[in-house]
């Protein structure tokens, strides 16, 4: 299960409408070994595509020291899709390589609908997972 | 000559976990070699038919390889390289 703050949760649904239609991407890091998402960190995606993300390498490294330095991992990856469902593509399911990680899909294809789900891709395999979203609610 | 080289957490399977290990080589070719004469199997997760696999990302003293050379790229005593798996995807 992926427990995560109402504040993240808005920030990464915010950063996905504010891309669209190109697919956008981060991570939040987290204490190793904690599985607790608690810092939002939006990458460029460097594809600038709305069928493709890659986070630009050499920002990528910056942010992978960052949390190195701080005993951090990434402990959700998220990106969106734009005219799809949220479920891993071919694609996603190949590049997917942090065992660790909840990767997180947003979908923009309804403007006033969230479409937000987590899964777990190891060797492959994709296992969707419930969201618990923590915290105040700060909307209206 | 000494290389210092980040391993990636995928890949510390190969490296007893070891977040950092050592390894030397004139070039980056020749340090992912040595790297898999010592971690089995470690060669083959970077380098692919004699080139940089697509989605992993190698980086000399901070620069992105693809940028500098490549596998050809010159070490040098106390350079450090870091391999990570690059982040990608897709809804295609």
């Amino acid at each position: 299960m992926l427990r995560i703050d109402r504040s993240i949760y808005d920030q990464i649904v915010a950063h996905a409408r504010r891309d669209h239609p190109d697919e956008a991407c981060g991570v939040v890091a987290g204490p190793e070994g904690s599985d607790r998402p608690e810092r939002f960190i939006e990458m460029l995606n460097a594809e600038r595509s709305p069928t493709f993300y890659r986070f630009d390498s050499l920002e990528q490294l910056k942010v992978w020291r960052g949390m190195d330095d701080r005993d951090e991992e990434p402990v959700v990856i998220y990106h969106s899709h734009t005219a799809t469902e949220a479920y891993p593509s071919r694609t996603d399911i190949s590049y997917a390589s942090e065992p660790n990680a909840h990767y997180v899909l947003v979908s923009t294809r309804e403007a006033d609908t969230v479409e937000f789900r987590s899964y777990r891709i190891v060797d492959g395999e994709v296992t969707e997972e419930p969201v618990e979203i923590v915290g105040t609610d700060a909307r209206p | 000559m000494a290389i210092e080289v980040r391993i990636p957490t995928i890949l510390r399977n190969l490296t007893d976990d070891a977040k950092v290990v050592e390894g030397k080589g004139d070039t980056l070719a020749e340090l992912f070699t040595d790297l898999d004469s010592r971690y089995p199997g470690i060669g083959a997760r970077i380098v692919e038919n004699g080139k940089l696999r697509r989605f992993i990302n190698v980086y000399l003293n901070d620069e992105d390889v693809r940028f500098v050379g490549g596998l050809e790229a010159e070490l040098k005593d106390g350079d450090n390289v870091t391999v990570l798996p690059a982040v990608a995807g897709g809804s295609l």
